[in-house]
């Protein structure tokens, strides 16, 4: 922590309270900048499209309805079919929830493996994961498609969820990896001679101190899982695609009047879950984000 | 007495790399076993050996008459203390102590009786509820060592257990393991840098550099007749000074002839030295070299020497000088008339000399 | 038996993750480059016929829209969340006592999907009814924001949602590296007198240097493999105006049917990522043998 503060002198007083002034301004214009769209969306969602064609952007709306939340949950089209976002907001739950769940699993096993049980190959083996996170997807769509088409998973849910865990693997067992590393190798040893096994450790030892990183790798998995567009609309069809890419179709089809309060509702609804827990778990949310991407 | 641990022609490579050559150890029971080096020896990986922790490329290792060469740690029948005390952090001390068993489908009676015995006898059991987080270090250290005795194994090992704790409690630690050894009547293998902790606690030490034992003995053998100019250097603080020398044979024994800067040549006389080189090291430890008048013997011989420095250390007093190139050190007693800048008469005890060849550094008599 | 087991455990845990992460990602990325030497159409074909692929893609118009795009979007993306996110991280670190809120409001973007971002930004770009609209509405009768839907500004409307989803997240790379630094250095240039923006320009700042660098390659990766911000915000026009690579990618694979374009340009920008990621990875591997 440091005890740096703009702060000219003390003997300046005044220059000292029209900098505070300057900064709180500066800090409440940003904050309005990254609250403005939520603020537009919500608002925009309550309005009726009379009022939409008719108010102003920012405006508060004048009469509170709640016809367009109704839509976009249960019957705004998304094509042909006109069931709102609600089929596809369990797609995603059902498809999100196994997801997060194995890549964590397979990623703490992983991770205890690379960083308490070395073997020789076991760091190019890291190595080969962690380049495995960078790699653009695009590069393995295709492929992808292909081999989902043959073991009969194309378009399903199932085959997402397979997706999904192949390439979550790498940055889960980054995490559990990272974890790991800074629990001395004593522990294992000391477990081994008082005869316990590699599960047996990892279960009664490794586990209870693992509470942490669990609570930022299901967070950040399920956030890139909930958030995924590329792999959802690529190996879903019609009936399974995620709710990312109903919110899109919703939002981009072309028939009928343009309902932007629809539109905004279903944007909301969409994002809801993980605005939800970056709300209650932010701190481990930021703590996936920033560990993510310093590689430790 | 069949031996306890019996270590034969081992060897152990990393990849190319020769971490240990050739090491063969043996030891009876109840023995105190003191592993000792300069940091990166190898004799924490020669302790993951006999643990089992570590594989060995070549060579065998019995405990207790069987061959344990290639068995699992926790089938050794060993129990270990671990340098950073290795406490499972999310267990109380009493899981701690009786996770072993627990493993090993030890019924409960049988595990609270152990964990209550061997509480008392480290005076932990108003800890026992505790994490591991909440000990000091002494605790920690005791708790690690009440895991260990816990399993009644037939032979201990410790790592380094003593060199994350303060120097007081260092010492107290020492004599509790010291006493815990003569009570249980236990066979222990301890590995440590620190000389002093060797010698002080051990039955049998083993000096080792470089992968390779330097000299196997006593601490009594090992501090009186070093087997090279390693062990002589290595063991004993302040150390042995090795003092380059000529031996000449002369009717009566041998005259070491030490060169002085500005002065005329240092000369004793050894009667009881063996054949020598021309060229020899000559190596006597600071106690050896007393005030002229404290020491008397046939063997000693006195001369003057220029006193560089003089510092009191309480029970005594170390005056350092300038013999053969080399910085000499003597213990003399605390009430000392030495000062520095003045000549001073020193005794020189030869029945306690070692000589080394200065090549090869082995030892000569 | 038992003894084998015990002491192959760790690989066979391993094994599965090892085995898929070969097939799944260097096998696929191998039949990818392939593919991109081979005449395929609507399947893939399996005879090598050499750069023909990227020759086309070079030649391509809307390639070279996508390659331009991506290079403005990266450069001023990449900048902006840079420079907006030190200057939010510096004046939060001000001691400002509700700073658990605002770092919260900064980074709650961060949470959404960029499908969620383009929505929110087409509705309040769209020329009709939002901004545009907005403003007008306050008596500013000729003002003009029509980005979204105009050929020639598209791009930075993309870049203005980019950054708003980003920025909060470099502030929050920054505050920890901010954070971080030797409070002993800082007091000790206070005691000698340096002024406060001193401290920052001369010992903070250059002290970062290596979340710098992270935030760099975050954002560069993100801009490059960006592709549901542009479908969700202008679906890559007006015309072909705002595609990206992956856009372009996209469409050749899943709607030209014209697989061996869609690999080229995959391979291709594999290429601009490593071209960024690998010497990063090398550094950091390397200082870790070091340790």
């Amino acid at each position: 922590m440091t005890d740096l503060v703009i702060n000219p002198t003390q003997s300046r007083p005044w220059g000292k309270i029209l900098l505070r002034a300057l900064l709180f301004a500066l800090l409440g214009l940003f904050a309005l900048f990254y609250l403005m769209p939520l603020f537009v969306m919500v608002t925009t969602s309550l309005k009726s499209l009379e009022e939409i064609r008719t108010g102003s952007l920012i405006a508060f709306p004048r009469e509170i309805t709640f016809e367009a939340w109704r839509t976009a949950w249960s019957g705004a089209c998304t094509g042909i079919q006109c069931e709102g976002l609600r089929p596809y907001f369990w797609n995603s739950v059902v498809l999100a929830i196994p997801a997060v769940l194995i890549s964590t699993v397979v990623g703490a096993l992983n991770g205890y493996v690379i960083a308490q049980w070395r073997f020789r190959g076991a760091n190019l083996i890291f190595s080969l994961l962690l380049f495995g996170c960078f790699i653009p997807f695009q590069v393995v769509l295709l492929p992808m498609a292909r081999m989902l088409g043959l073991m009969g998973l194309a378009g399903t849910i199932p085959g997402l969820i397979f997706v999904h865990v192949i390439y979550g693997i790498g940055f889960t067992t980054l995490f559990f990896r990272n974890y790991y590393v800074t629990i001395p190798q004593e522990l294992v040893k000391a477990a081994k001679v008082d005869g316990a096994g590699f599960f047996r450790i990892f279960w009664s030892i490794f586990l209870p101190l693992s509470l942490p990183i669990i609570v930022v790798t299901v967070i950040w998995q399920f956030t890139q899982i909930w958030n995924d567009f590329l792999f959802g609309v690529s190996f879903s069809q019609a009936g399974t695609q995620p709710v990312t890419v109903a919110l899109n179709n919703i939002v981009n089809s072309t028939t009928g009047v343009k309902e932007y309060n629809v539109d905004m509702a279903a944007a909301i609804i969409a994002a809801l879950p993980t605005l939800l827990v970056y709300v209650v778990a932010g701190k481990y949310f930021i703590r996936g984000l920033t560990a993510g991407s310093v590689k430790g | 007495m069949a031996p306890i641990l019996d270590i034969k022609n081992l060897y152990k490579n990393y990849g190319p790399v020769e971490i240990l050559k050739d090491i063969n150890v043996a030891i009876e029971p109840g023995d105190f076993l003191v592993l000792v080096g300069p940091s990166g020896c190898g004799k924490s990986t020669l302790l993951n050996c006999i643990a089992g922790l570590e594989p060995i490329t070549d060579g065998t290792i019995h405990i207790g008459g069987r061959d344990m060469t290639h068995v699992s740690p926790k089938d050794r029948d060993i129990a270990m203390v671990f340098q950073s005390y290795a406490l499972y952090p999310t267990m109380s001390v009493a899981k701690n102590i009786t996770f072993g068993m627990k493993v090993r489908g030890v019924d409960a009676a049988t595990q609270e009786r152990k964990l209550q015995e061997v509480a008392g006898q480290l005076q932990i059991e108003q800890l026992l509820h505790r994490r591991p987080g909440q000990l000091s270090g002494g605790q920690r250290q005791r708790v690690a060592m009440g895991r260990a005795l816990v399993r009644d194994p037939k032979l201990f090992l410790f790592d380094e257990p003593l060199s994350n704790l303060d120097a007081k409690l260092r010492v107290e630690m020492r004599t509790e393991i010291k006493k815990l050894h003569q009570n249980l009547g236990a066979t222990m293998v301890y590995v440590t840098h620190d000389q002093i902790e060797a010698m002080t606690l051990a039955t049998k030490i083993v000096v080792l550099k470089g992968g390779i034992v330097q000299q196997i003995g006593s601490p009594a053998e090992i501090y009186n007749r070093p087997a090279n100019l390693f062990v002589a250097d290595f063991m004993g603080s302040p150390a042995m000074n090795l003092i380059p020398a000529r031996a000449k044979p002369n009717g009566t024994g041998t005259q070491i002839e030490i060169s002085r800067d500005g002065e005329a040549p240092l000369v004793l006389t050894d009667t009881q030295a063996p054949d020598l080189p021309e060229d020899v090291i000559l190596g006597l430890r600071p106690e050896d070299i007393a005030e002229a008048g404290f020491r008397a013997g046939e063997s000693v011989q006195k001369a003057e020497c220029l006193i560089e420095m003089v510092e009191p250390a309480g029970a005594d007093t170390f005056v350092v000088s300038h013999l053969g190139g080399k910085q000499v050190t003597a213990r003399l007693h605390a009430e000392t008339s030495a000062q520095s800048g003045k000549t001073l008469p020193l005794a020189f005890d030869l029945s306690k000399v070692s000589y080394f060849a200065p090549e090869s550094g082995d030892r000569l008599n | 038996m038992t003894e084998w087991l015990e002491r192959h455990i760790p690989k066979m845990v391993l094994a599965p993750s090892f085995i898929a992460i070969l097939v799944f990602v260097y096998g696929f990325i191998a039949w990818t480059a392939w593919v991109s030497l081979t005449r395929s159409k609507l399947l893939p074909k399996y005879e090598i016929k050499g750069f023909i692929q990227y020759d086309r893609l070079f030649d391509s118009p809307r390639w070279d829209t996508a390659m331009g795009n991506l290079f403005i979007f990266g450069t001023l993306f990449i900048v902006t969340s840079m420079v907006l996110g030190l200057l939010l991280a510096i004046l939060l670190d001000q001691k400002v006592r509700t700073e658990g809120v605002l770092r919260t409001i900064y980074l709650y973007p961060m949470a959404l999907s960029m499908i969620v971002t383009g929505t929110a930004w087409k509705w309040i770009m769209n020329p009709g009814l939002g901004i545009e609209n907005m403003v007008r509405g306050w008596g500013f009768e000729n003002f003009s924001f029509d980005w979204v839907i105009n050929p020639d500004r598209a791009i930075y409307a993309v870049v203005i949602a980019g950054v708003w989803q980003a920025s909060g997240f470099v502030m929050a790379l920054f505050l920890a590296g901010l954070r971080s630094v030797d409070g002993e250095i800082i007091k000790a240039a206070q005691v000698d007198g340096i002024p406060s923006y001193r401290i920052y320009s001369a010992i903070i700042i250059p002290s970062m240097a290596p979340i710098f660098l992270s935030a760099f390659i975050v954002l560069a990766h993100l801009a490059i493999k960006s592709f549901d911000l542009v479908i969700a915000l202008t679906g890559g026009g007006p015309g072909y105006a705002t595609d990206l690579p992956a856009t372009y990618m996209y469409a050749m694979a899943f709607s030209r049917g014209d697989i061996g374009q869609a690999a080229s340009s995959a391979m291709v920008m594999m290429a601009v990522v490593f071209a960024i990621i690998v010497p990063y990875l090398y550094s950091e591997l390397r200082v870790k043998k070091h340790d």
